[in-house]
């Protein structure tokens, strides 16, 4: 075991992938001499040479063409899109091209593509750094979608995307990369996707939350329990599929329930969450299950980030709502 | 001064030198004579006669298939009649190893690179069997999102390169394609790595209904090439021993490591866009049209076949015969497919284990269709 930042695990899990299977290649705008501009991919060229961890010209869309090609020599690719705003630019081959490559082949192609790419507010980044844009690829059928918020589940969940024979995006939020360290095993371990993690029990309310609202929501949960409410905090870690099986048990013990996404309101998946919980466990519900949530305007210019993005006190004062309904 | 510095730097000039650079080649005239001698084809008799096979072949399979579109037959469908010299005889240049990926228009290429014609039909009809590709046949199903294919290429023709084959990834798309931002990314990252792509433009003078003249104001597609600093050329696309010796070369650059190259093919598509109601007297005249019957690949390499005593009448007619009855065939075992159910659909989206939401939703359809 190890002291690592969510960065270090990440570096640590595209490590054992690289040495475990010759087919895994790391490419994108500056990981290869440079290690990447957030160092994800720091000293892993100089181990495995510039054939298996490389950098491409700048343009979105020629890497997601290539990682498909790729894959269909075979390879095992884990492309970076540097910041997730500039999924625009890559749309296609995501969700127009990889997504659709098994189904439109008949089963008989597959494209096995890790797409790895950071995203999340709170750092003061310039336009289109921040932006949580993970609603629009959790909505696009033949895409699973990851979310990790600790170090321990960056790196066995980004094994499991790397070994999953479909294509997987991999979000990596921008606060979390280094804001604290947790033991992390050195050897290679997976985490399955689809399955959500409960970080806190509780029996009075339920919050699901991903990325950097589960500390926001460990942090409420703590001041709640200080009033006496116990407080559940489940981590979806997988947006896209949900586990539902956690979901519902959590909602079915607690009776209440709020979800809290980064995202603005009519973005991100929290409509989704809250959805499958009134169609699958309406009639354990104590009260409506409502949303934390970012207001629905374009993400904030830098100095309104405080104002803007969800913290614990929104996380407080939705949990009391629903608490008190 | 600033005519003296406009002596040393002409931009205007500069454009024409390179403009003029770009001359079509040209191997056979429409007569069907040899105009270019210093081209050494190294094609046989049996060769050259396999290649008009292959293109009258192409001929039938596009009057066929428009006529079982209007009985409804088959569903969608582009049009290649005028192509043939374009289509198959740069796939003429091609080996088995070599990795095509089609546009919507180029079913004839993956077909000869041995797609099954059933699967082909059943591609146009809309049916995911279609979509089944034989593990020995290097091809894509054709790609819809123009530009799609391009990036794609750069990215196989990497893995070609990576793996240490001798082959080639090969992509089509049209003259409106080169206007999209995936087709300059790919022959620019192609270029990059240097891998081993063959970039073609079917310049057939029409995307939809706007004339290659709106696309660009470049003179040649090809010299977009530069642009990625790929060796390109702008070739007869009606004659099919130029196309044939431009891709051939290519493909020879590509596999001893040269790189990428770019090759325009100036063509044209007598049919309309696609079957889909595009009516192509909306937006040209019965003069162009004639115009480029006059250059018709099949007529003229007709003619230089016949002048060699390799080509006639019978043999003529003895294709033409096989391929309707390969046709027919075909369309029978497209009709024999089961059709397909909402759980097939479902199947096909993963490999392994469904997400709940599939598992659940395989149970609905799975009993919905026991009934």
């Amino acid at each position: 075991m190890a002291q690592m930042t969510m960065i270090q695990a990440i570096t640590d899990a595209l490590h054992c992938e690289l040495k475990d299977d010759e087919n895994v290649l790391v490419f994108g705008e500056d990981v290869g001499v440079n290690g990447g501009v957030f160092r994800a991919t720091e000293g892993l060229q100089k181990e495995f040479g510039q054939d298996r961890v490389f950098d491409t010209p700048l343009a979105e869309s020629g890497i997601g063409g290539l990682a498909i090609g790729l894959a269909l020599q075979g390879f095992r690719p884990v492309p970076e899109i540097q910041f997730f705003g500039f999924v625009y630019e890559v749309m296609d081959s995501i969700c127009g091209q990889l997504a659709r490559m098994r189904y439109r082949s008949g089963g008989s192609l597959g494209a096995p593509v890790t797409i790895r790419s950071p995203f999340g507010g709170g750092v003061h980044t310039p336009e289109m750094h921040s932006d949580s844009l993970e609603g629009l690829v959790a909505s696009q059928p033949g895409l699973k979608v990851v979310v990790p918020s600790t170090p321990y589940d960056a790196k066995g969940l980004l094994i499991s995307s790397i070994r999953d024979n479909d294509p997987v995006v991999f979000l990596e939020h921008l606060k979390l990369y280094r804001s604290f360290r947790e033991e992390v095993p050195e050897e290679s371990y997976t985490i399955p996707l689809g399955k959500a993690d409960v970080k806190r029990e509780g029996k009075d309310i339920s919050i699901f939350a991903y990325g950097a609202m589960v500390h926001e929501s460990l942090k409420a949960a703590e001041a709640l329990e200080k009033e006496n409410y116990s407080v559940e905090v489940v981590d979806l870690r997988t947006i896209q599929p949900l586990d539902i099986e956690t979901i519902i048990a959590s909602v079915e013990k607690t009776g209440r329930a709020i979800v809290v996404q980064e995202a603005q309101k009519q973005a991100g998946i929290a409509a989704n969450v809250v959805s499958e919980i009134t169609e699958r466990a309406i009639l354990s519900l104590e009260a409506p299950v409502l949303r934390v949530t970012a207001p629905d305007t374009v993400y904030p210019f830098p100095q309104a980030e405080a104002v803007w993005l969800p913290n614990s006190k929104d996380i407080i004062a939705t949990a009391k709502k629903v608490l008190e309904f | 001064m600033v005519s003296k510095k406009i002596q040393q730097f002409d931009p205007v000039a500069n454009l024409q030198e390179i403009e003029e650079k770009f001359e079509m080649f040209q191997i056979l005239n429409e007569e069907g004579e040899i105009v270019n001698q210093e081209v050494d084809l190294q094609l046989s008799d049996d060769q050259l006669v396999e290649l008009m096979s292959r293109m009258v072949f192409t001929r039938i399979l596009d009057q066929r298939s428009i006529s079982l579109n209007r009985q409804g037959r088959l569903g969608f469908y582009a049009p290649t009649a005028g192509q043939e010299a374009s289509q198959i005889a740069s796939h003429y240049a091609l080996e088995k190893e070599d990795y095509i990926l089609p546009g919507y228009r180029d079913i004839p290429q993956i077909v000869w690179h041995g797609l099954p014609l059933w699967k082909v039909f059943l591609w146009s009809r809309g049916h995911f069997v279609g979509g089944q590709i034989p593990e020995d046949v290097n091809v894509l199903s054709p790609q819809i999102i123009i530009g799609a294919q391009y990036v794609q290429t750069a990215g196989v023709a990497l893995g070609i390169q990576k793996r240490g084959k001798k082959a080639v990834a090969v992509a089509y798309t049209g003259d409106g394609g080169s206007s999209q931002g995936d087709f300059y990314e790919g022959i620019n990252f192609a270029g990059a790595f240097r891998s081993p792509a063959i970039f073609i433009v079917q310049n057939n003078q029409y995307a939809i209904s706007t004339p290659r003249e709106l696309q660009t104001a470049a003179s040649t597609i090809a010299q977009k090439g530069i642009a990625a600093g790929i060796p390109s050329i702008q070739v007869d696309g009606m004659d099919p021993l130029a196309v044939y010796v431009a891709t051939r070369d290519a493909r020879r650059r590509a596999i001893t490591g040269d790189g990428p190259s770019l090759i325009e093919t100036v063509c044209y598509r007598y049919g309309p866009h696609t079957m889909a109601g595009d009516d192509p007297t909306r937006y040209r005249t019965s003069e162009t049209d004639s115009k480029w019957e006059k250059k018709d690949p099949i007529v003229r390499f007709r003619k230089f076949l016949v002048a060699k005593g390799l080509w006639n009448e019978e043999k003529e007619t003895e294709v033409i015969a096989k391929a309707k009855e390969e046709i027919k065939v075909a369309i029978k075992k497209a009709d024999e497919t089961p059709k397909q159910k909402v759980t097939d659909l479902i199947r096909n989206m993963n490999d392994g284990d469904l997400p709940y939401n599939l598992q659940e939703q395989f149970e609905i359809y799975a009993e919905k269709e026991s009934k």
